[in-house]
């Protein structure tokens, strides 16, 4: 067994889970007055401390969301709608965005009046650079690609936008790169549980406190009263838990996995010379290897190396599991016969050799079917 | 797996008979948008979603292969242009000899697999194609235009059973799909409106309705495609017959497009010429054989003398039928062996 896709969901840690299950044992409602109530609130505040610590934002930054979905979902929609409000009706977005911050995206275009400028990535997936009018409301461009792990300009980007606000989903960066919200001078901040070693269902979106957000659940006013809806208290002790491992360690695994990850690599090219690596080969998630493998499909690939116990992704959106091109290498300038050929290989803290080696056994074989499969219409 | 209860059950038997099965759904609709929202049939989210779950309970991999393409080439577009050229094609049998037993099969064997199960009903006893026990549910007509080669590759689990066993056999493993509806309509026509979707397909084509004895025009008509061979209603001819009796159509001409009708008497044939013969059920004849035919999907074995030569199959039945329509299947049967089959081109 060989668990190659860590950017989709990666292990809980033993102390996040630890963490979890400990509170999970505890009864109280964070905005309950009483004894039992204090105490939950006690363990939200202190996971949020430990959260903005840990990536340079104050405590009452801290939004604590229902995941990624949900950060990336109020940032792009709450920003637009309180800037919207002054006039503002622009929306830069980058053309490799997660679907969860592009279909917000078009969603605000199609039923908001927003006018959306998607900015283009060069072939290695980098966002070129751009130009902001005064009508722009919102920048939005991910820290990390989650499909080819390119790692986007955040400090050009932030230059470029000149006072107007940024949103960035650092889903895929926290743990991976060195993230500091007050330093990247980003006004959003997207970071979610299970990507890190939390659980899944729990997220954050650090936003600045001089940012207007309006919000997208209307309730009991929780969180800033940007965010509504109980918290959930074991969920976020362990995100924070976490968060403050992956950071302790980012230095030390991304040497690690910066090693791993070059030793797939030149292991995949070894045994199929013909795969094409892509994304920024320098500028990467110490954690991605993407290829496209010529003349076959993406999915023929998966199925073929699931049945060996290898878990990879094509790393494409999927409808009722229909593989659509990745949109990512479409506009990294693929043809769609070469974006569903493609796969991603993901590490992560469990990640070691064995895996590699498991991957590099399996491969050649998996390669030849899928070439004798062929692309499928 | 569509989703549907037969193919959940054919993949629980495959796993019990010690092979290593994967399941597999096909995504049939083109643009993913209407397999979000879906058409009832066969390829509906719901029904995706249902195939999964039967996998889920069954431990074994699931995945959606999208041959919305070469569905739409291979059977959608084929079936509009076969009733623009005045015959009636079975969908499903297309499906079956381009998709199910082709264009999946020949993936799976290139991915390493050595088979296709499905839950198709009907039994293959040494590499020969056999009726299903049950009659109701028979389905060897739309598969004996299967070849050799790809009879070989397939695998149908549930022939020797009655669609009620396979259901409560679907109860009793745990599968929710064990009292789901059978599909019944075209798949790929959402609203089961045949006419309406041609229509829209092939555009308006006003023709006449000619009389088969006397040559006069009788009426006129929107479309030759909208009529069957042995259609009585929806001529809406302003003038009876001379003898008073129901006038049927007996013939489609797509190139003048003409409906010709005539009385039920005309509609009877005796002879019927195919092409594309298969021929799975033992040697090739090399002189006319006595064996039985069926001429449509829900049709009664007529006793018949049976020629082939070539790609050709020629047909003399025993009893005249009525309604034999060009664009369909005859499979000619010894009692329930499947013996071939020819996409008919005349009947007279």
């Amino acid at each position: 067994m060989a668990y190659l896709d860590h950017a989709a969901t990666t292990p809980i840690l033993a102390s996040a889970l630890d963490a979890y299950v400990q509170t999970a044992r505890e009864v109280g409602n964070a905005s309950s007055l009483h004894g039992p109530g204090r105490c939950a609130r006690k363990r939200v505040e202190e996971s949020r401390e430990r959260i903005a610590a840990a990536l340079g934002a104050r405590p009452s930054e801290v939004i604590f969301t229902g995941g990624g979905t949900e950060s990336d979902n109020l940032a792009v929609k709450g920003i637009f709608w309180a800037r919207r409000r002054q006039g503002f009706k622009r929306v830069l977005a980058s053309a490799v965005e997660h679907h969860a911050v592009m279909d917000a995206v078009q969603w605000l275009a199609d039923h908001e009046g927003a006018e959306v400028t998607w900015l283009p990535v060069d072939e290695v997936g980098r966002v070129m650079p751009f130009e902001v009018d005064d009508d722009v409301a919102l920048v939005t461009v991910m820290w990390a690609n989650n499909e080819v792990g390119t790692l986007q300009p955040i400090d050009e980007i932030v230059a470029a936008a000149g006072g107007v606000p940024v949103h960035t989903d650092a889903v895929q960066a926290v743990g991976h790169v060195p993230v500091n919200f007050s330093a990247s001078g980003v006004s959003a901040l997207t970071i979610t549980g299970h990507k890190l070693g939390g659980p899944q269902g729990v997220g954050a979106l650090l936003l600045g406190r001089d940012v207007e957000c309006t919000p997208l659940l209307h309730g009991g006013g929780q969180e800033r009263d940007v965010r509504s809806g109980t918290l959930d208290v074991p969920a976020i002790v362990a995100f924070a838990t976490a968060v403050e491992h992956v950071v302790k360690q980012q230095q030390h695994e991304l040497e690690r996995l910066s090693r791993l990850r070059d030793e797939l690599i030149k292991r995949v090219i070894e045994v199929i010379p013909e795969a094409i690596l892509n994304g920024d080969p320098q500028d990467r998630l110490a954690t991605n290897a993407h290829f496209s493998f010529p003349g076959c499909e993406g999915d023929a690939l998966l199925l073929l190396l699931d049945a060996q116990q290898i878990s990879v992704s094509t790393g494409s959106a999927c409808n009722a599991g229909v593989a659509q091109p990745s949109h990512v290498l479409l506009a990294m300038g693929a043809d769609p016969v070469t974006a569903r050929s493609s796969l991603r290989f993901t590490l992560g803290h469990t990640s070691s050799a064995d895996d590699i080696d498991a991957l590099v056994a399996a491969l050649p074989g998996a390669v030849e079917r899928a070439r004798r499969a062929g692309i499928s219409r | 797996m569509s989703g549907g209860v037969d193919s959940a059950v054919a993949a629980a038997r495959a796993v019990d008979a010690g092979f290593d099965v994967t399941g597999v759904h096909l995504a049939l609709a083109r643009n993913p948008a209407s397999h979000r929202t879906g058409a009832r049939g066969c390829c509906t989210i719901e029904d995706s979603r249902d195939a999964r779950r039967a996998a889920d309970v069954l431990g074994i991999p699931f995945y959606v292969w999208d041959m919305a393409e070469r569905f739409h080439e291979d059977v959608i577009e084929d079936f509009v242009s076969e009733y623009a050229a005045g015959r009636t094609p079975n969908p499903c049998l297309r499906c079956n000899e381009k998709i199910k037993f082709s264009a999946v099969l020949d993936r799976a064997l290139a991915l390493g697999f050595d088979a296709v199960v499905t839950g198709h009903h009907a039994r293959l006893i040494d590499g020969q194609l056999r009726r299903s026990v049950d009659s109701a549910k028979d389905q060897s007509y739309v598969l004996a235009v299967l070849t050799r080669q790809q009879l070989d590759g397939s695998v149908f689990p549930l022939g020797d059973s009655t669609k009620e066993q396979v259901r409560a056999e679907a109860a009793q493993r745990g599968l929710g799909v064990a009292d789901k509806p059978d599909s019944h309509d075209i798949c790929f026509i959402a609203d089961g409106d045949t006419q309406k979707f041609l229509r829209e397909r092939l555009g308006e084509a006003p023709g006449d309705i000619v009389d088969a004895a006397s040559g006069e025009v009788l009426g006129k008509h929107d479309g030759a495609y909208g009529f069957t061979i042995g259609q009585r209603k929806g001529l809406a001819l302003t003038r009876p017959a001379p003898d008073g009796r129901p006038r049927y159509v007996l013939s489609i001409t797509p190139v003048s497009n003409i409906v010709t009708v005539g009385s039920a008497a005309c509609l009877n044939v005796s002879t019927v010429e195919g092409v594309k013969t298969v021929w799975t059920g033992g040697p090739r004849p090399d002189g006319p054989i006595e064996c039985e035919v069926q001429v449509r999907a829900h049709g009664r074995p007529i006793p018949a003398v049976v020629s082939v030569e070539d790609d050709r199959m020629s047909v003399h039945l025993r009893q005249p039928e009525r309604g034999i329509a060009a664009g369909q299947a005859v499979v000619a049967y010894q009692r329930d062996l499947v013996l071939g089959s020819a996409t008919i081109t005349r009947a007279s």
